[in-house]
């Protein structure tokens, strides 16, 4: 076995378990914001859909890099700014209560 | 150069170590998503230096991040709050997509027979990312309400999902032993891509959001088996994170149902049966349904109220209606609680993110577990839109779907209003003997022009 391949086990093996340690005390309310956040960090995939567009020259690579550019930064970017918007929900609770009744406020459509 | 980018991947994993540490804390939540998402910049701009591009490379890069981008951020700002499961769905599926692609692209360098170090976790990537891209799919369709919520099962599904598999297993033998050829990693792609399919058919609307919950720690493990063929740190180790706190996230969730994860994944086999016979003994039963005169008087007479939302409040956008009513009903000195259930509306905390948007009182909100005890010495229990939540056949009957989950003992209150659009079952397809019991008085119509009526009934009061 290689030594890269020996660290990169390594490496994979810890961070199962700090996955599974970082989280181990969330509260039920955050259970949605948290999967739509660990949701955005997969969207690191967009390295590797970089790595192959960027040599890309045969048609069918450019197909495949230009596919998987697109889903993989949709993932990162939708994922991350839906997260903050569900986030943005929770902040300011005091001041929340200070303010008068709000009335409805239009929907995004 | 190495050193300097394999130590800013590091950084970016410290990064998001820490927000996904910040993400479970009510505190920190929304610094953590910021400080993720520094992270994933630093990963992305530390990758360029090392890259050799083409021009067609730097066209199609340019061009995918601009499709991508623009995607992403329309469709996050745009959707209603009410169709946020749906949306995370779906860019959970286009992160498994770009992870089994990126898998293929690098196959197709690998020449016919590459080592297995390279070969096993690109066809790992393909299989498990082609699932997950598949299976979000079918969940958002039945989030957005696209195809039926309601289990989609027929005879001999088991046996066409395990040939499926057998089929998989096929191929995957196939490219690692015999030859690595398009046909057949292009085979086990489609094969994937109709077993994800197959495998969330058959499971319920309302357990969807375990099922993204579990698609999204398979992207993340499909993510890292892609790190482990491009050899890419930043990727194994924010691709493992993410499998590894997702496995324990949707486990987490299937508690919050009181069900174990096996039932709600496989839990539709063998019980359509036993769900028709116990439907079919309710029917000819009478319910009550009042005024919204008669229930405005009973609320602003009332101590002590406890608000039941349910997914029928968040469709209708009905929070800030609910909040007027418990404005006006507070001003009486009427005492209001909400009570909020694990799984209240589609996801796990969904409910407290649309009272929030509400500006209802954080102390206001009750979980569960505070507020059942309050029920007995509540005279109104009011109910809006909510249903499987609530459902006593959860308690009482073994033979129930839902059977074991957690209940909010709304029926002790001394008096119950039950808030519906109709006599519809709830999403779980499942009557409620909660609308016939003799304190029980229905209040039929959309949950926000309901609301205000009652509003305007509280005030005449």
């Amino acid at each position: 076995m290689s030594n890269e391949l020996l660290n990169e086990i390594t490496f994979f093996v810890l961070s199962i378990f700090v996955g599974i340690e970082v989280i181990s005390k969330v509260p039920t309310i955050l259970h949605t914001p948290l999967m739509s956040g660990t949701n955005a960090i997969h969207g690191i995939i967009v390295v590797g859909a970089i790595f192959i567009a960027a040599g890309a020259s045969s048609p069918v690579n450019i197909v495949l890099g230009l596919v998987a550019v697109s889903l993989a930064t949709t993932n990162v970017v939708g994922g991350f700014v839906v997260t903050d918007r569900m986030l943005e929900m929770f902040k300011g609770r005091n001041q929340a209560q200070k303010q008068p009744a709000v009335k409805e406020s239009t929907p995004t459509k | 150069m190495n050193t300097l980018i394999e130590l800013a991947y590091l950084v970016a994993a410290v990064c998001f170590i820490l927000g996904l540490k910040q993400l479970s804390s009510p505190k920190g939540a929304r610094n953590g998503n910021r400080i993720a998402a520094a992270g994933m910049v630093i990963a992305i701009v530390a990758t360029l230096p090392r890259l050799h591009f083409t021009n067609a490379g730097v066209i199609i890069i340019a061009i995918g991040v601009v499709i991508g981008g623009a995607v992403g951020i329309v469709g996050a700002r745009m959707v209603k709050m009410t169709a946020i499961p749906q949306m995370v769905a779906l860019f959970n599926g286009v992160g498994g997509g770009a992870s089994a692609l990126v898998a293929v692209a690098e196959l197709l360098t690998f020449g016919q027979h590459p080592s297995f170090t390279e070969a096993f976790p690109s066809v790992f990537s393909i299989v498990i990312g082609s699932v997950s891209f598949a299976g979000s799919m079918v969940a958002f369709a039945k989030l957005q309400e696209l195809m039926t919520g309601t289990p989609i099962t027929y005879p001999g599904q088991q046996v066409v999902n395990g040939i499926l598999a057998a089929a998989i297993l096929g191929f995957v033998i196939a490219v690692l032993a015999v030859a690595s050829i398009p046909f057949s990693f292009i085979s086990l792609m489609v094969l994937a891509l109709v077993l994800g399919v197959a495998f969330v058919l058959p499971i319920g609307g309302a357990d969807m959001p375990v099922v993204i919950s579990l698609l999204n720690a398979f992207t993340g493990l499909a993510v890292a088996a892609s790190g482990f063929t491009l050899n890419n740190f930043a990727l194994i180790v924010a691709g493992t994170l993410v499998g590894a706190s997702g496995s324990l996230l949707t486990k987490l969730m299937s508690d919050a149902m009181g069900r174990s994860l096996a039932n709600v994944l496989f839990g539709a086999f063998g019980q359509t049966r036993a769900g028709t016979a116990a439907v079919a003994g309710k029917e000819g039963r009478s319910v009550r349904s009042g005024s919204a005169e008669d229930i405005g008087t009973l609320l602003a007479y009332s101590q002590r109220v406890i608000i039941v939302p349910g997914y029928g409040l968040a469709v209708a956008q009905a929070q800030h209606a609910a909040r007027e009513l418990a404005d006006v009903l507070e001003k009486r000195g009427v005492e209001v609680t909400y009570a909020i259930h694990p799984v209240a509306g589609r996801m796990p905390g969904h409910m407290n993110v649309l009272l929030a948007e509400a500006n209802v009182p954080y102390e206001q909100l009750k979980e569960m577990d505070e507020v059942n005890d309050e029920f007995k010495n509540a005279d109104v229990a009011l109910i809006v839109g909510a249903n499987d939540v609530v459902n006593p056949s959860a308690r009482n009957a073994p033979g129930s779907p839902i059977f074991g989950m957690p209940i909010l003992n709304a029926d002790q209150a001394k008096n119950i209003i039950f808030m519906k659009r109709s006599m519809r079952p709830g999403f779980a397809g499942i009557d409620n003997d909660l609308m016939y019991d003799p304190k029980t008085l229905m209040f039929f119509g959309d949950a926000k022009d309901s609301l205000t009526k009652l509003v305007a009934a509280v005030k005449a009061a």
